[in-house]
């Protein structure tokens, strides 16, 4: 058989699949729906991580370090401080922020100004901002930072709001788990959704394939246009997950919008893309395929023509 | 073409259909297997399409020993092989251009090729014309003969068929033998499995008799001395 032959062989076989699926287009749909929401759950969660993930921008920030100095230190002393906290392993900057400084900010968000005026000094130290590298903001790499700073004689306390961070980091990986376990089951689901679609139109088109083999087609050629069938059912299910996401995430665009606003963040919510879009399209054309050719395997092997 | 030796075959359900049978059909021979219905006509010709492999003996066939081909090579063995049934075994929601150029499909002739043979074919039977028409469109003994060019089209050099004109009144029964007369003048190798004695008789070719599993009288079987000549 010559290449361009395999390849008619291959075009036909798909346009024959084609219009099979053509000619029953509510069975078709209904399955394709099946497959699409089975697709789209998995994919959906996927989705929720990662958009939680540049919601929070990113970890390398949020585990900032507050290094309060005792209230006899310079700002003079404290700057020659921040050079030393810069030279120590996994800290990435150091911010001073003076004690007026640390004042102003404190008046202006606190809302406490005409009760600082009262005061006849300023009752705030100096303070270091200590941003830690990212490889270094997991929990024990803080926990080591704040101890190293926290025996220092000039400090007087350390402050690690890391807590929520880890925690949020710990929920998002539980999701991400989650993800997987969904893809998993639902990949069975649809794997056993288009083997049990492929095996009713193996029964239902026994004769012709009983000809067929009767008259000299291998299994290969048999099963062929089955498996372009699983294909496109996969194909069809990854286009519908598609755009129940695309169709989702207009949907919660506006309210996550507001919502963001509240929180001062330019947060915007995102859908597929690239590299993910072209897993989800993959990934069902290779169930698709997998759960035709599972099906053919066991089911054809069973059809041998008796005369 | 085709030599059996010794061949028994024996059901699961313990019947034994065929018990001991030997022959040899030479290459372009027209031979006819005659015998009452049970006797195990059909059988010996699905041991022939390798459609059943023997219990007991060797069925060669085209050089090839059926009891021993793999399950993968049973196609390409099938591919020489063309075999017209009884009840025609034609697919019905597809047109007879479908129909008779399957063989030629599932061994990846060129679609121009195709074409051309499928017509070819369909002219030999006398049906050219009707390529468009669904199996269910014509009269059986249309049906008959698109079958038969379904076992033509792709030119095997052995053609086994089980009571081809069964069906058909006794003009077009004729009309069908002699098809196989021709094939077989231009040599390919026909074994027809028939009750019809009048007609087997009319044509003067070889007959091969089977009764309750056995070969029995008929045309004395040249086999010692072709196996000899081999």
């Amino acid at each position: 058989m010559t290449l361009s032959t395999l390849m008619t062989r291959h075009v036909q076989s798909l346009f024959g699949a084609l219009g099979r699926l053509a000619r029953a287009p509510l069975a078709t749909a209904l399955t394709l729906l099946v497959i699409g929401i089975a697709l789209a759950l998995p994919a959906a969660l996927a989705l929720l991580v990662r958009n939680a993930e540049s919601a929070t921008g990113g970890f390398g920030r949020a585990v900032d370090m507050s290094v309060y100095l005792k209230s006899g230190i310079s700002l003079a002393r404290a700057h020659q401080l921040a050079v030393e906290a810069r030279a120590e392993p996994g800290v990435a900057a150091v911010h001073v922020i003076s004690a007026d400084e640390g004042l102003s900010q404190f008046r202006r968000y606190s809302g406490f100004g005409a009760a600082l005026d009262a005061l006849k000094s300023n009752p705030l130290p100096n303070v270091l901002r200590i941003v830690p590298q990212p490889r270094a903001s997991g929990a024990a790499a803080l926990e080591g930072l704040r101890s190293t700073f926290a025996r220092w004689p000039e400090v007087d306390m350390v402050q690690l709001d890391a807590q929520w961070v880890l925690r949020f980091n710990a929920m998002l990986a539980v999701v991400r788990r989650l993800v997987l376990i969904a893809a998993a089951l639902f990949g069975a689901g649809v794997l056993a959704v288009i083997g049990n679609t492929i095996r009713l139109e193996i029964l239902n088109r026994r004769d012709e394939i009983e000809v067929t083999k009767l008259v000299g087609g291998s299994n290969a050629f048999v099963r062929r246009p089955f498996l372009y069938t699983g294909v496109l059912y996969g194909l069809g299910g990854a286009l519908l997950a598609w755009l129940v996401l695309e169709g989702t995430v207009l949907a919660l665009h506006a309210p996550v919008m507001r919502l963001a606003t509240l929180y001062g963040s330019g947060f915007e919510l995102t859908g597929l893309a690239g590299r993910e879009l072209g897993g989800l399209f993959c990934g069902g054309m290779a169930l698709g395929w997998l759960g035709a050719w599972i099906s053919a395997h066991r089911h054809l092997r069973d059809i041998e023509p008796r005369a | 073409m085709i030599l059996l030796e010794r061949v028994s075959k024996r059901y699961p359900n313990g019947r034994e259909a065929l018990t001991n049978v030997s022959f040899f059909v030479d290459r372009g021979e027209l031979v006819f297997l005659t015998g009452r219905s049970g006797a195990g006509k059909s059988t010996l010709l699905k041991l022939i399409a390798l459609l059943e492999r023997p219990s007991r003996g060797t069925v060669t066939v085209n050089g090839r020993s059926t009891g021993t081909l793999k399950a993968r090579h049973i196609p390409a063995f099938r591919r020489h092989i063309g075999v017209v049934f009884q009840d025609h075994k034609l697919l019905a929601d597809r047109p007879v251009f479908d129909n008779v150029g399957l063989p030629l499909v599932v061994a990846g002739a060129p679609l121009a090729e195709i074409d051309k043979r499928v017509r070819a074919a369909l002219d030999q039977v006398g049906l050219l014309g009707k390529e468009r028409s669904l199996p269910m469109e014509l009269s059986v003994g249309e049906q008959q003969r698109v079958g038969i060019a379904r076992a033509i089209v792709g030119k095997p050099p052995l053609i086994v068929a089980d009571e081809p004109t069964g069906n058909l009144d006794p003009d077009l029964a004729l009309e069908v033998m002699r098809l196989f007369k021709r094939f077989s003048e231009v040599g390919v190798t026909v074994l027809v499995a028939t009750h019809d004695l009048h007609l087997v008789r009319e044509f003067g070719s070889r007959e091969l008799n089977l009764a309750s599993g056995q070969l029995t009288g008929g045309t004395p079987d040249p086999l010692p001395s072709l196996v000899a000549s081999r």
